[in-house]
């Protein structure tokens, strides 16, 4: 897996799947419309889907992503062209739902504490480093295991499974 | 070393002889549910490019989410998923009609949730089942797909936390006042990833209703399941309605917990969670008096006969503030017959209530009373997100049904004690 580099947008504490995508919009199947409601319940976060350019990092605090087992909010992020989450902790059932569909979620300690919005990251999803490079700070998520890493790399579980079987 | 009921029933599944937190194995489930997103689930079923689903039987289907459908594009969904149960010959479907409701009231009902079994659905309240000691939790859609394909799915053997209830109860508190405690107590992600199990005399002592309210919950807390070990209770509920034979499996008494924690029934009161998280936790009567636009009973949480009740007798002959919207959905449209029955219905809709088809309603903002930009709801459900019933300017107190018929009287959040 390749280095990423890109630009942070920093959220707090508690991002459940009402704020990241709501359940409103659960009928939407179209990716670009499932892109622009991204966040959009975050207070401030509104046009979050206009402002966040492809290759940027959406990074959290705590148990980002509770709540609901919707993939739509895995699926509006990753339409939207976000590389990845990176957050303190993240809830079990959108853990699973973002390797699930090949998109990169990464666990780093204080990682909301020790990066701002519009700061420049570099990470390496193999090993877990992540550099800030506006702050010349070095952080280390937990790496992703050889299964997740298996998933990820041929894009997601349904296409994981199809590879299986064609094998 | 003993194992908790999480290890035990995993390394069962699995076919192993031990195994430990952290460990991840490779289980066939022994149902699967899914509802109005099976449309979605049936798209990627489709893509992995195989024919049949590995076991028509073990899949049950019960559209709830938004019935009878809304808008449009719903209506499209339900129908796409008529087809494909017709195609897969999925005799476990429940349309749009009195077999059905919310689905982890259904699944319950019909007697798919059995001990012992390890069941796994497409939403995050899957964890219901534990109350008749299932080893059941959420999972996403591509995962349902993939078990629809090849009948298999990676589980990770979660850590396990115990609760210990003793106690009663006092008068005007109830099982969704001591989950939200729990919750408040632990945090959103006090439990992330974990398995709770729920034991102790108190557990014994309530209804089946009640430790469905308790285990629906532990997500809410960021738990993988919830499980209470199967009594009598259980097993006479079962008999005769089981859609399967099962065996009971229970935790050794010398197995590892991360945490034991305990409480006693006889100190905890009237709680709500406060506009916008679940585990913001405080006492009704520092609330009191917060006014209300609209107040809700229903849900997988605490939408049964139970609840109903005891909302008809705190409403018996009474009448709701004016200004007030109460919306009462039965979970299930056995839930709905039998307060027909009992004339509970009668009483509510007397008290000013409005009775809606069961369903989630608008617990998730799809329909059936969605907030306007400044309104206040108190609400039996088992989230109060932001927006979360369809307006990002509104909110969300969840408490007790007791609780929330008592604000309604009131037109204000109200300890229901003072009316008992």
């Amino acid at each position: 897996m390749a280095l990423l580099r890109g630009k942070a947008w920093v959220f707090g504490d508690n991002i459940d799947t009402d704020l990241i995508y709501h359940g409103k919009y659960l009928p939407l199947t179209d990716p670009r419309e499932m892109a622009k409601h991204a966040m959009e319940y975050v207070p401030g976060m509104e046009d979050f889907s206009k402002r966040v350019s492809p290759g940027d990092f959406v990074v959290a605090g705590r148990n980002f992503g509770s709540g609901s087992s919707r993939e739509h909010a895995v699926l509006c992020l990753k339409y939207l062209g976000v590389a990845g989450v990176i957050a303190e902790s993240i809830s079990r059932i959108y853990y699973r739902n973002a390797i699930n569909n090949g998109f990169l979620v990464l666990e780093c300690p204080n990682i909301s504490k020790k990066v701002k919005t519009g700061d420049e990251l570099e990470v390496d999803p193999e090993s877990g480093l992540i550099r800030n490079l506006s702050s010349g700070e070095e952080l280390f998520a937990h790496p992703l295991s050889g299964l997740e890493r298996e998933i990820m790399e041929k894009g997601g579980l349904i296409e994981h499974i199809r590879s299986l079987m064609e094998g | 070393m003993g194992m908790t009921f999480a290890e035990k029933i995993l390394a069962k599944k699995s076919g192993l002889s031990q195994v430990k937190p952290g460990d991840v194995v490779t289980v066939e489930p022994d149902r699967v549910m899914s509802h109005d997103n099976a449309a979605s689930i049936i798209k990627l079923f489709k893509s992995i490019g195989v024919e049949r689903v590995w076991n028509a039987d073990k899949i049950v289907i019960i559209l709830d989410h938004a019935v009878p459908a809304p808008t449009d594009k719903h209506a499209l969904n339900h129908k796409e998923i008529r087809e494909f149960v017709k195609e897969q010959g999925i005799k476990n479907f429940y349309d749009t009609d009195s077999d059905g409701g919310v689905c982890h009231q259904v699944f319950c009902e019909e007697g798919f949730a059995l001990p012992g079994h390890l069941i796994l659905g497409s939403d995050s309240h899957t964890c219901t089942y534990g109350a008749f000691g299932a080893f059941s939790t959420g999972i996403g859609r591509s995962e349902m797909a993939a078990i629809w394909a090849v009948g298999r799915i990676w589980l990770r053997v979660p850590e396990s936390i115990r609760i210990e209830l003793e106690g009663e109860f006092p008068q005007g508190v109830y099982a969704k006042d001591l989950i939200l405690r729990i919750i408040g107590d632990l945090g959103a992600d006090g439990a992330d990833y974990r398995s709770v199990e729920f034991s102790g005399s108190a557990v014994k002592d309530m209804s089946i209703s009640d430790r469905m309210t308790l285990c629906n919950m532990v997500i809410e807390m960021g738990a993988k399941n919830g499980v209470i070990e199967p009594d009598d209770k259980i097993l006479s509920y079962l008999d005769g309605i089981a859609k399967s034979e099962f065996e009971i499996v229970k935790a050794d008494p010398d197995a590892f917990y991360e945490r034991v924690l305990r409480y006693d029934l006889s100190k905890i009161e009237p709680l709500v969670a406060k506009p916008h998280g679940v585990d913001n936790v405080l006492p009704v009567r520092e609330v009191r008096g917060v006014r209300i636009n609209q107040a809700f009973i229903g849900t997988c949480t605490n939408g049964r006969i139970e609840d109903l009740r005891i909302a008809a007798r705190l409403l018996k002959g009474r009448r709701i503030a004016k200004g007030v919207r109460l919306i009462v959905i039965p979970a299930s449209w056995r839930v709905y017959k039998q307060a027909l029955r009992e004339g509970v219905l009668e009483i509510l809709i007397d008290s000013g209530a409005i009775i809606a088809p069961p369903g989630c309603g608008p617990c998730m903002g799809n329909h059936l009373g969605i907030l306007a930009p400044g309104e206040v709801c108190i609400s039996t459900a088992n989230r109060n997100f932001k927006g979360r019933m369809g307006n990002p300017e509104s909110e969300i107190y969840l408490a007790s049904p007791a609780t929330v018929a008592v604000s309604a009287l009131m037109g204000f959040i109200a300890d229901p004690r003072e009316v008992l």
